[in-house]
């Protein structure tokens, strides 16, 4: 049994059926949707330019093809590890002998905001498309994003491709500073600023004004006050596990995996939801990104099956933001050095490596796919960090290592 | 085995290339994926279905020739 029926649930039930698994075999998601792909959600799908159609993640065919009890539109309650049996919302529970746990994150949201209309999350299609409706509802909408993370900054761009009025809040200096560090970050704020986004960092909100039950603007914890017609709040998100209170397993930041991402005998997770120890880097993680959803659970498909290896992935992520396409493997502390390794920062090309404890553990690629790839290696090999800091010998020929930035 | 390749759906991510760089590239210019080989032989199918597969776009689609 498969709980979440996004890109994680929707692999691991594909991985197993694709590996020869012809036993029973069923799947639960929340959303009434059949699955779909997130990441156009806060890009085509929010700036219009692509309609749900074209998010599909399988056709119907493909999914009768699965052979699987499809539960669309049911969620999960709760779960007896125990007698192996998962408790749906209408009270009726369906028995296991291999869960796998897909449920994702749920969007935090601010206190005293969500019950005005024009304050939205995103994390869903129909988040998305309701969020398109109100940024479509009259001309010179002003909008105003809370957070920027990830999500909140291809917002911010989506509502700027619109010609819409932006401002974008956070309490921290700058944008996407926990993903990129103060550096890169710098850019990714110089970047929304160019393209006429009215940045507000190093500040949160204090309250928010209504007319009618529909916002109309908020107040900033520095005193500023703007006007807003619709707000964003993207603050992050916390792993969907509520439904797991009691069942014994281990809820740390999201459900407690081992290396081969088994939470407890029979059970496994994938996705956004799963804490576990990547034994490449020698930490406990939990991504959420889009191809780690996919990787993760075909990983768990081949363990339900018995290949029981360990999880160890490079991660990859990437953002698409104005004419922006930053993409990054590996993880990216926020101690880390770093080095560029092509291009130059200012220049709108170049691809940066993260040295941690004297290895090479992340690379950066800003407009750079190609050089970008052929540098992952340095990331998979853990390269040590010395041998790609400027030095007598040139480490990789035709290469211009132009900086080393503390 | 016949390969399909959206690249208006493609978002650079490479991971085709990483896969089976025999039958994928990516143009220099912004990454979009290539073609190389759109009846790759035999010996390649495990590494396309791999490509396919872990694709983040969605935009390879694989059929029997």
């Amino acid at each position: 049994m498969i709980v979440g029926a996004s890109v994680a649930g929707l692999t691991a039930a594909v991985t197993l059926r694709g590996k020869g698994y012809d036993g029973r075999l069923t799947l639960i998601g929340d959303e009434p949707h059949t699955p779909y792909n997130r990441p156009p959600l806060s890009k085509q799908i929010l700036a219009g330019t692509w309609e749900p159609d074209r998010i599909k993640l399988r056709t119907n065919e493909e999914l009768s093809a699965l052979d699987a009890r499809l539960l669309f539109g049911r969620s999960a309650t709760g779960l007896d590890t125990g007698a192996r049996r998962v408790v749906l919302d209408g009270g009726d529970s369906v028995s296991y002998d291999t869960l796998v746990i897909a449920t994702g994150v749920t969007p935090n949201s601010l206190p005293g905001a969500h019950h005005l209309a024009g304050v939205h999350l995103l994390r869903t299609l129909d988040d998305a498309l309701a969020l398109r409706a109100d940024l479509r509802r009259e001309p010179g909408v002003k909008v105003a994003v809370v957070g920027a993370g990830f999500l909140g900054s291809e917002a911010a761009a989506a509502a700027r491709r619109m010609r819409l009025d932006v401002t974008m809040i956070d309490p921290r200096p700058v944008p996407m500073r926990r993903q990129f560090g103060d550096r890169i970050a710098g850019l990714v704020g110089r970047l929304h600023k160019k393209n006429g986004v009215s940045m507000r960092c190093g500040t949160g909100v204090r309250r928010f004004f209504e007319s009618r039950g529909r916002v109309t603007g908020l107040e900033l914890t520095d005193g500023t006050l703007l006007d807003a017609d619709v707000v964003v709040v993207a603050i992050g998100a916390a792993p969907a596990v509520g439904w797991l209170a009691g069942s014994g397993l281990e809820l740390g930041n999201g459900v407690e995996c081992d290396p081969t991402c088994r939470a407890a005998p029979g059970v496994y997770a994938a996705g956004d939801v799963a804490s576990w120890h990547n034994n490449h880097f020698g930490c406990r993680m939990r991504l959420e990104h889009r191809l780690n959803a996919t990787e993760q659970a075909r990983a768990v498909a081949h363990n339900v099956l018995g290949e029981n290896e360990p999880f160890a992935p490079v991660p990859y992520f990437w953002t698409d933001q104005y004419d922006a396409h930053i993409q990054a493997y590996g993880i990216f502390p926020a101690d880390a050095e770093l080095a560029v390794l092509h291009g130059e920062l200012e220049g709108g090309h170049f691809v940066v490596a993260y040295g941690h404890r004297g290895r090479v553990v992340g690379v950066l690629g800003w407009n750079s796919p190609c050089e970008l790839r052929k540098l992952r290696q340095l990331v998979v090999d853990r390269a040590p960090w010395a041998a790609i800091l400027p030095a007598p010998r040139a480490v990789w020929p035709g290469r211009h290592l132009s900086a080393s930035l503390r | 085995m016949q390969v399909t390749l959206h690249q208006d759906k493609c978002v650079a991510s490479g991971q085709c290339v990483l896969a089976a760089q025999e039958v994928f590239d990516q143009r220099n210019e912004d990454g979009v994926a290539v073609l190389l080989d759109d009846r790759p032989p035999a010996e390649l199918h495990e590494d396309v279905r791999h490509a396919a597969a872990v694709c983040p776009a969605l935009a390879i689609a694989l059929a029997d020739s």
